[in-house]
């Protein structure tokens, strides 16, 4: 293996912001038959980064080309880095059939982030949808981290099937503390599921929290969040204390290739977190 | 000579003016100007003041561009051809790094190309206003752009007040011409009368001011100043078009529904010329290139529009997948939320987009339409209204 030769140094990474870090993959874990997680660790640069719930990284694979992929790992754990990627085409194709000592670039971290400080002292509702539970992991491993700084907290996960659900383990050693609610539900099952069945929207009713001092995260397909959205203003959530997470094309991460933009905003510096306020107009508008 | 302070003003007279460009040239700055080159004006590397479209005007209409010949031998008697000086600071394909296939993965091989220093001569006022536009998008914010960022460094500009304005200019009512107000090294304006033919020339900057001591030049006397003055008003007087900006972005945010947007995707084909001609559309796609066996990977950066459909693809398809929806991106994009993003217009009002459009859809015309039966909201809205 040649991992110290060529390699770049912290100054060129940091004069560049196109040049991506090397990391190696260190572990993977299949989480459904389509879902996967990298747990990395850097060969360029020598230090690891900090990173704050909900950022995202570009991450390049060799031969086809660059994706954005939401950090999913401890924002507290320093030592490594996870990334859950869903395979959908070219890229994450590509990137499934990556193992263990293999190398992919990363640049970032990008992106603003879901606000836990402004939480402090709140009940918190973590909704997720299919791959959203991704971005918003780093969310809840952060609350369990600084439990004492918040009130109730609630997980609500969405997703199509039983075999479709991302973290089962960690999902069910989070279901078994006092310190959080966690909730699963399914679209379809057969008879083995003895779960929730149904949107998640449909498990809003059942979760405790005081809509006058709480925060909601929310991540998942569009038309998911807005109907999410829409559920927790009926329990009378104000707007700007529902964020949610956008996604659009992303070429570059950082404010300079356009593809990202939805009206005034660059998903990528703007967001991808924004509260409801300053986006429900624009869900409303059809190709925005 | 002495060295002249910031601000001043000084005459050229054309026999001299040639020896701006070899001062510049021995100052070691490539120097591009404009130059004819298949039926239109382009900018490109010239030597000498000979390879400038001397005695050449042109005629711009809606689609429409043709180059005529002048009698009265003007250095710069033309205002913008197709092409923008964002070619060369955001170059059109330009490689950003390749890597190299190791065992487990690959190695990064940095490029370190020595950039060239440029000295852009002919500057029109709002293809200046677009390079201070692309200034903030690149080189504004937490990031810098190093592409953009290593062109712009070292740049030299020698700016051209217009003294006569294109058909399809609107450079007034964007309020960036036609006179150049600030970030040039020298701005000339270009005065013919009778046998009389000279530069009034201002200085902008240090540089532009020891550029000038390689110059023969004389003392600007109030009436040359005066004529210079004169001019340029003349050709704000007689601008091709005007755009209304007053609220604009507000009455655009407020029509995102129009049915002006119909109509014109009944007309635009979405072949992105608006976009490529834009002084400061300045989107980009990144491409992996590899060779055949796949040990060596290049990444290119393109430029790109939202014209395309690709533009706004996720997984599952594209965002924008009607023309109604690209061009009203485009246009919103331009003139309402640039300023939300950037804090200024996206347009200058070159005129470009109109002359370049294969079927002559003319963005003064297009707003003026929205304008005629949309509502200006009473209160600024944060977002476009459904
Ligand atoms: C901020 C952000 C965070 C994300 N986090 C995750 C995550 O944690 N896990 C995960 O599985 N996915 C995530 N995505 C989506 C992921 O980027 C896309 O699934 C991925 O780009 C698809 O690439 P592909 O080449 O396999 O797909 P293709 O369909 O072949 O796409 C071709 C190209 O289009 C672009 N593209 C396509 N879809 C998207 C998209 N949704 N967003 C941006 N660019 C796209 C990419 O450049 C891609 O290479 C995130 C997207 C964004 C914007
Ligand atoms: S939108 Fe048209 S007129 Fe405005 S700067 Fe771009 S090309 Fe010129
Ligand atoms: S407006 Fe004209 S130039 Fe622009 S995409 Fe449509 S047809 Fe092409
Ligand atoms: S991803 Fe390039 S500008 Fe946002």
């Amino acid at each position: 293996m040649d991992l110290e030769h060529n390699t770049l140094t912290k100054e060129q990474i940091e004069a560049n912001p196109m040049l991506p870090r090397r990391f190696r993959i260190d572990k993977v874990t299949w989480e459904t038959q389509e879902t996967f997680t990298h747990e990395l660790v850097p060969i360029d640069g020598a230090d690891m980064f900090r990173f704050k719930p909900g950022q995202f990284n570009m991450i390049y694979v060799f031969g086809v080309g660059e994706i954005a992929i939401s950090i999913s790992g401890d924002p507290d754990d320093d030592s490594r880095l996870y990334h859950t990627t869903r395979v959908v085409g070219s890229v994450t194709r590509r990137k499934q059939n990556l193992v263990e000592g293999d190398i992919l670039g990363i640049r970032g971290p990008f992106g603003n982030h879901w606000p836990v400080e402004k939480a402090v002292g709140k009940d918190v509702v973590v909704i997720a949808g299919g791959i959203g539970l991704a971005p918003l992991r780093p969310v809840i491993y952060y609350l369990l981290n600084h439990r004492d700084q918040y009130k109730r907290i609630t997980l609500l996960y969405g997703t199509r099937s039983p075999d479709k659900i991302l973290y089962s383990r960690q999902l069910k050693e989070w279901g078994a503390r006092f310190d959080i609610d966690v909730s699963v539900t399914v679209d379809s099952a057969d008879t083995d599921w003895q779960g929730h069945v149904g949107i998640v929207t449909k498990l809003i009713p059942k979760a405790v929290f005081d809509p006058n001092n709480t925060v909601a995260f929310v991540c998942g397909p569009e038309i998911m969040m807005r109907f999410t959205a829409m559920d927790l203003l009926k329990f009378d959530m104000p707007e700007d204390k529902i964020y949610v997470s956008m996604e659009r094309n992303h070429k570059c991460g950082i404010g300079f290739c356009g593809h990202c933009q939805l009206g005034s905003y660059f998903i990528c510096k703007d967001g991808p977190v924004f509260t409801y306020d300053k986006l429900k107009s624009y869900l409303s508008i059809k190709e925005v | 000579m002495a060295r002249l302070d910031v601000g001043s003003q000084v005459i050229i007279q054309r026999e001299h003016f040639g020896e701006l460009l070899e001062a510049l040239q021995k100052k070691s700055y490539k120097t591009i100007g404009p130059t004819l080159r298949e039926k239109a004006i382009v900018y490109e590397e010239i030597e000498s003041v000979n390879q400038l479209p001397v005695g050449w005007t042109e005629k711009q209409e809606k689609g429409k561009y043709r180059l005529v010949e002048r009698s009265d031998g003007a250095l710069f008697g033309y205002n913008v051809g197709p092409q923008s000086w964002k070619s060369y600071l955001s170059p059109p394909e330009v490689k950003l790094w390749s890597a190299r296939k190791t065992e487990n993965g690959f190695e990064v091989e940095e490029k370190s190309d020595e950039m060239p220093q440029y000295a852009f001569i002919g500057v029109r006022p709002c293809d200046l206003s677009a390079i201070n536009i692309l200034d903030r998008v690149f080189l504004d914010d937490e990031y810098q752009d190093n592409v953009y960022g290593e062109r712009r460094k070292g740049l030299f500009i020698v700016a051209v007040n217009c003294t006569e304005a294109g058909n399809t200019c609107f450079c007034s009512s964007m309020g960036t011409g036609p006179r150049s107000r600030e970030g040039y090294d020298l701005a000339i304006t270009e005065i013919i009368d009778g046998v009389d033919h000279f530069f009034v020339t201002d200085v902008g900057t240090e540089n532009g001011a020891a550029v000038l001591e390689e110059v023969t030049w004389e003392k600007a006397g109030d009436s040359a100043v005066e004529a210079a003055e004169e001019r340029i008003n003349e050709a704000a007087d007689s601008m091709g078009r005007d755009l209304d900006t007053d609220r604009l972005r507000d009455l655009l945010f407020n029509n995102f529904e129009h049915p002006q947007w119909h109509d014109v995707a009944e007309r635009c084909l979405s072949c992105a010329n608006c976009t490529m001609v834009c002084p400061t559309c300045f989107c980009h796609t990144v491409e992996e290139v590899t060779d055949l066996e796949g040990d060596h990977a290049e990444r290119w950066r393109i430029w790109d529009s939202c014209f395309t459909l690709g533009y706004s693809y996720i997984h599952g398809g594209s965002v924008r997948k009607s023309t109604l929806s690209r061009y009203r991106q485009w246009m919103t994009h331009k003139l309402a939320s640039w300023h939300d993003q950037f804090g200024t217009s996206g347009c200058v009002g070159c005129g470009r987009c109109i002359t370049w459009c294969p079927v002559g859809i003319d963005i003064t015309e297009e707003t003026a339409a929205i304008r005629k039966s949309g509502k200006v909201p009473e209160e600024k809205v944060d977002q476009p209204q459904p």
